[in-house]
């Protein structure tokens, strides 16, 4: 994860192509574009472990999910917030009610939800479930709201902003994306594994505190 | 009483049956079997797992393990095992500790509606009234009714729509003597019929059942965090 | 398995009715949230008119949204919904029941309101019919998807704020095309297609809406 960190910011600072439009500002590109292929993987990730605790009743499964949830929030929050830092320099404004960005803050919801769902519940194994239910709904909701929020968006806005010049196929610039992609992806996964231990370990904390109470 | 004929030669059994509350086994390897006209008593202390037992049979908890079912006629094989299962769900009543009342409706409203929930019409929603006392309250609304009126009238159920398995969590609790001795009764009648109930008391009834009790049935260890999947697992060191 | 569905379609209806007149209710919060815009964005009768299409779609959402709460929990209290799985009708069948009684029971009557309101923002004439068919179309949508939010937070005390963070993500759509019907027919251009659209949102849920409701609601059996 480290390596793949300082390579990327390494490529992104000494080696960097500047893009003579937006200058030193496409940086920020780095940053923003892997998060928001993250926030939208990790609720991918999430809506499988749900459907396999569903149908497999597999405990980690659970884990995964409720895991990976602060973790996908996070991104959609770094996803949101690098975007709209973007957006200043760029088009002026802070935020622009674009159908990509909307639907992003749309998913942040979706996040929210369902970590609150999570918390509202005390009873683990119904929590869970619970939140696989929730999660499922989401994702078949996601396609729709993504679809809908695109065509309200290209109604009420001709694109006309999307001017983002010729960052698609330069290796210059694709070089420190790639890196920060796999960065951010082991990032992901060390996180997730961490927070996946803590949570065993709570729960263990918690079998053995059911074992002392029941041994009274 | 062309309902009641079909209430014979039916059996209903337990296998095994394993159940966990909270990531707490309640009971473990519990069988029973009762056939038609027959009754079980389920004793035991506070927790023993009489109450989840009953919500277990009536579908709305799942077992850990094990099964239950029931068998049409004598030589029939089974025809259901196991839970949430739809036409299981039709032989059987449950009454549990909430009465499930609505009090802007009135009794007779209220077994109307109860008997058209599981299928019936209303045929026997008067029956139902007189059977439990009720039948001069039958046109007031369930707001106006004391404790053991409600608790009545939502035994009442039982009558209005004709199931052959009874299953009462403590169906005595606010019920005065008379009340009791009506129900007693009234279970009678439905094991003379060819019914079957299992039935979650600490007063002694005066009907003729075997005892279940929970107490022979505790889990071998205490507890158990989990039977799907030990959390214990990681880092013993 | 009919006679199941309408007796309790049915006593929702009528529960809905005795019960504090849930529709009535809803119906003053409808009109008084709505009367609040002009207080907010002035009372200038172009501008209200402009933003009329959204600001009743935005009320109706709301208004739908505030007794989804109560759509199980009352039954989960009074352990009625326990009985409501012993009926032979299938207990999504049975969701699907309560969930077109909370359609009668809150979005119909602000639908019928809303002619009044209508006229209160200033909503362009002309654009009125499309507004009432989107209404009618793309509500059961609200009470469908709202079930499943209704579903999840059935045990929980105070599941009211909860509902709403879970189902409103999910009601965008609804509105995106609901406004958009609306905004056709007042520009004149077809509202058809947003109007199919919010139709289908409104099938899709109803077939979803039940099936994860009822999972939610044998969770909280448990």
């Amino acid at each position: 994860m480290l390596v793949g960190f300082v390579w990327g910011l390494y490529l992104i600072f000494f080696e960097n192509y500047v893009d003579y439009q937006q200058r030193e500002t496409v940086n920020i590109m780095y940053l923003h574009v892997p998060s928001a292929w993250m926030c939208m993987s990790a609720y991918a990730l999430m809506a499988v472990a749900s459907a396999v605790s569903l149908i497999w009743r597999h405990p980690l499964a659970d884990l995964t999910a409720k895991a990976t949830a602060p973790i996908g929030m996070a991104f959609t929050a770094l996803a949101l917030i690098t975007g709209s830092l973007w957006g200043k320099p760029m088009w002026g404004t802070w935020w622009e009610w674009d159908g990509r960005m909307t639907s992003v803050l749309v998913l942040f919801f979706l996040y929210m939800g369902y970590i609150a769902l999570w918390q509202a519940i005390d009873n683990f194994d119904k929590a869970a479930k619970a939140a696989s239910i929730l999660a499922l709904v989401g994702v078949i909701n996601l396609p729709i709201i993504k679809f809908s929020v695109e065509w309200w968006n290209t109604l009420h806005q001709p694109a006309s902003f999307m001017r983002s010049g010729g960052m698609a196929v330069d290796w210059g610039l694709m070089g420190p994306m790639v890196a920060m992609l796999v960065a951010f992806n082991a990032y992901y996964v060390t996180v997730l594994l961490w927070r996946m231990k803590a949570e065993l370990m709570e729960r263990r904390l918690q079998a053995i505190s059911m074992g002392m109470a029941a041994g009274r | 009483m062309t309902e009641q004929q079909a209430f014979e030669h039916l059996s209903f059994y337990g296998d095994d049956l394993t159940c966990e509350r909270g990531g707490r086994v309640v009971f473990s390897d519990l069988s029973f079997a009762l056939s038609s006209g027959q009754a079980l008593l389920l004793r035991g202390p506070n927790g023993s797992g009489k109450s989840s037992l009953l919500r277990l049979l009536a579908g709305f908890l799942a077992p850990t393990r094990g099964g239950f079912g029931y068998k049409h006629g004598p030589d029939k094989e089974a025809i259901s095992l196991g839970y949430r299962l739809g036409d299981f769900t039709t032989l059987i009543h449950y009454v549990g500790h909430q009465t499930a009342l609505k009090p802007v409706f009135t009794a007779r409203e209220t077994l109307t509606q109860a008997a058209a929930l599981f299928g019936h019409d209303h045929q026997l929603v008067d029956d139902a009234l007189n059977a439990l006392n009720l039948g001069a309250l039958a046109d007031l609304s369930v707001r106006y009714f004391s404790e053991g009126q409600q608790r009545r009238l939502a035994l009442a159920r039982l009558i209005a729509s004709p199931r052959p398995i009874w299953l009462l969590d403590e169906p005595t609790n606010g019920l005065d003597a008379d009340s009791a001795e009506l129900l007693t009764n009234l279970m009678k009648q439905h094991l003379t019929n060819g019914g079957m109930i299992i039935a979650a008391t600490h007063l002694e009834m005066d009907i003729d059942a075997n005892t279940l009790n929970l107490k022979d049935f505790l889990p071998r260890q205490n507890f158990n965090s989990d039977t799907r999947f030990d959390w214990s697992m990681e880092e013993s060191a | 398995m009919s006679r199941s569905f309408f007796a309790l379609l049915k006593r929702d209806l009528q529960l809905g009715w005795r019960q504090g007149n849930t529709s009535v209710m809803v119906v003053a919060f409808f009109i008084m949230a709505i009367s609040l815009f002009p207080f907010g964005v002035g009372p200038e009768m172009t501008v209200l008119g402009r933003i009329s299409a959204g600001v009743l779609w935005v009320a109706l959402l709301f208004s739908a949204m505030l007794s989804l709460d109560r759509l199980f929990q009352a039954d989960f209290e009074d352990g009625s919904l326990e009985q409501l799985t012993l009926s032979p009708t299938p207990l999504s069948a049975i969701v699907f029941a309560k969930c077109v009684a909370h359609w009668i029971n809150t979005a119909l009557p602000l639908i019928i309101a809303t002619p009044i309101m209508s006229v209160l923002l200033n909503l362009p004439s002309n654009a009125l019919p499309t507004m009432i068919i989107a209404m009618l179309i793309g509500s059961p949508a609200l009470s469908f998807i709202g079930a499943v939010g209704a579903g999840l937070t059935v045990a929980i005390r105070r599941g009211g704020v909860l509902v709403s963070l879970l189902v409103l993500p999910l009601y965008i759509p609804s509105l995106i095309f609901g406004v958009s019907a609306v905004d056709g027919a007042i520009n004149n251009i077809a509202s058809g297609p947003s109007l199919l659209i919010l139709a289908a949102i409104s099938l899709f849920s109803m077939v979803i809406g039940p099936l994860a409701a009822t999972a939610a609601i044998r969770l909280a059996l448990e």
